[in-house]
């Protein structure tokens, strides 16, 4: 086996697909959006409690490979109790280090970092930003968007 | 277990299976998707373009009539193949979609006058299908007022004959059906069925793009209006593919490509078609790839097409049993005997974490819907991995493919 299928299936990844966090429904969330991938039936939902311009709890559900969970997983995480303009911006440098346009030392992501090995397989950058993808959406719908329409995602 | 062509006779046969991938040499296991192509079809049709391009018909220089003789003389060699008889006709295409949308389209148009299909008339196709041959059928039942009805598989994935005779009517005036399904392997008693719906009246389609490589159809021996397939799939060239079938309903299909060479006059206001099989040829054909098919379906019969049939069914046979040994792995169609597909599931991973696993190892293999979404809903298997099998694949690859799931399921888990 390669040197670089570790590299993308790093131990760190595969805990969160095997124990992904915030997995589950939100009791009240005040945004939601689902993010599909048609080629794969991967299926994504995330719910946000957006108070005071800050992410109160988040949320995810839904079916997918390891690394749209994990990616989805370790999101949960790094954008709870975050406002949201720091959500966004780490989005923007999450989505610039996958696409090859940053490079990860430097871009502070944290323990998403991790998953910077997905640059190197083109095909798999959609599963990784799957997740991102319906929280964008989620922030940008209006507020009680519970039926957002799902929406094909481009890398 | 014995392999149909030795390693040393592979590299040169097929130069695209002499490489390694990420430092393995490559198991190229994606063969329902496409067929790598022999140096005889790349040798035969750089021939053709180095020494006879040009356009056909009409022409009166010399190279105009050596590239007019080369695409009928593909034509001739095609017709031979599939055992197509004197009431049969041949045309070519860019591929089993574009067939398949040819005779749906063909049968539903009414531009040229009254439309094949009127409203309350029926489709019948089988859940089985590739979306080639669903999506045109749906456009068709729109167009023309039909109503489309589904021939459901079991929960196994059968089709039965049963099932058929209780959907046929007097209004069933199509029934389409795979030959081979794609996404799963299974191998529908595709004769039976287009007999007991060319009995009860309807015109017959079959989608053999999964057959042709190894159990090619014998056109006049089934009943059977419409048969399609591609190049491509049969160790041939990409955008060259066939619609054959009796040319009575041949004849009925409006033209899908209107223009040149299709056509026997022309005034500013109106046109007369030409006979089959220019009439449904409009514009410059892919004359390189009709010789290139051409040259693949001789390269089939020298290499002797029930050897080669014996040998993917022994693959599937022996990867099918492999999967199914391992844990947690679910084969689908796992009865599928006369198949060189084998699809299946894995508890706890995904497929697109096992194909990019395994092209670690240079196993390539397919991942996802294969275009056949419904059918897979309807099993309730989501997206599944695909393992598909040519003459030059090997039981040494078997073992691969087979010990790499194994390493995945443990890693992943």
């Amino acid at each position: 086996m390669n040197d670089g299928i570790d590299d993308l299936y790093q131990d760190v990844v595969l805990e969160h697909k095997r124990a992904p966090r915030h997995f589950g429904a939100l009791e009240a969330p005040t945004n939601e959006a689902r993010g599909r991938n048609p080629q794969c039936g991967d299926d994504v939902r995330v719910q946000l409690r957006v108070e005071g311009g800050r992410v109160a709890d988040v949320g995810f559900q839904g079916q997918g490979c390891a690394i749209c969970i994990a990616s989805a997983s370790m999101m949960s995480e790094a954008v709870m109790k975050q406002d949201l303009e720091t959500v966004r911006a780490l989005h923007k440098r999450f989505r610039a280090v996958l696409t090859g346009r940053a490079e990860p030392e430097g871009a502070n992501l944290g323990k998403l970092a991790s998953l910077a090995g997905v640059s190197r397989y083109p095909n798999r950058i959609k599963c990784a930003l799957l997740g991102w993808h319906a929280l964008m959406h989620a922030l940008d719908g209006a507020v009680q968007t519970s039926d957002a329409p799902a929406e094909e995602i481009a890398p | 277990m014995g392999d149909m062509l030795k390693p040393s006779v592979l590299a040169g046969a097929f130069p695209a299976l002499a490489q390694a991938v990420h430092g393995e040499p490559l198991a190229y296991l994606d063969n329902a998707a496409t067929t790598q192509m022999p140096e005889a079809v790349i040798e035969a049709m750089r021939r053709f373009e180095s020494t006879d391009r040009a356009n056909i018909h009409r022409g009166v220089h010399t190279l105009s009539q050596r590239a007019t003789d080369a695409f009928e003389r593909s034509r001739a060699e095609l017709k031979r193949f599939i055992g197509a008889g004197a009431a049969h006709e041949l045309v070519f295409t860019s591929g089993t979609t574009e067939s398949l949308n040819l005779v749906a389209h063909g049968l539903s148009d009414a531009a040229q006058g009254r439309a094949f299909l009127q409203p309350g008339d029926e489709i019948v196709v089988s859940g089985l299908e590739h979306h080639a041959n669903l999506l045109p059928w749906q456009a068709a039942a729109r167009r023309s007022g039909a109503k489309l009805r589904i021939l459901e598989p079991d929960r196994d994935g059968r089709l039965h004959a049963d099932d058929l005779a209780a959907l046929l009517g007097p209004r069933t005036l199509v029934f389409a059906v795979t030959a081979c399904a794609n996404a799963t392997g299974e191998r529908p008693p595709y004769e039976e069925l287009l007999a007991l719906a060319a009995e009860a009246g309807a015109l017959t389609v079959l989608d053999a793009a999964q057959a042709v490589a190894h159990e090619v159809p014998r056109l006049s021996q089934l009943p059977c209006d419409f048969i399609a397939f591609s190049g491509h799939k049969m160790y041939g060239p990409m955008g060259i593919g066939v619609l054959a079938g009796r040319r009575a309903a041949l004849e009925r299909l409006a033209p899908l490509r209107l223009g040149g060479d299709m056509v026997e006059w022309v005034t500013q206001q109106g046109a007369t078609f030409a006979e089959l099989p220019a009439r449904l040829e409009g514009g410059t054909p892919n004359v390189g790839g009709a010789v290139g098919i051409a040259a693949a379906a001789s390269f089939i019969d020298t290499i002797g097409r029930e050897a080669i049939d014996a040998h993917v069914r022994s693959l599937r046979a022996h990867a099918a049993a492999g999967l199914s040994a391992l844990g947690g792995v679910t084969v689908l169609s796992p009865h599928a005997e006369r198949s060189a597909i084998v699809s299946f599931v894995c508890e706890g991973v995904h497929p697109h974490d096992l194909g990019t696993l395994l092209d670690g190892e240079g196993v390539a293999v397919r991942t996802g819907h294969h275009c056949a979404q419904p059918l897979l809903d309807q099993l309730g298997t989501g997206a599944t991995t695909r393992a598909s099998f040519a003459l030059y694949n090997t039981h040494e690859e078997v073992e691969r493919l087979v010990a790499g799931v194994a390493r995945a399921l443990e890693m992943m888990r």
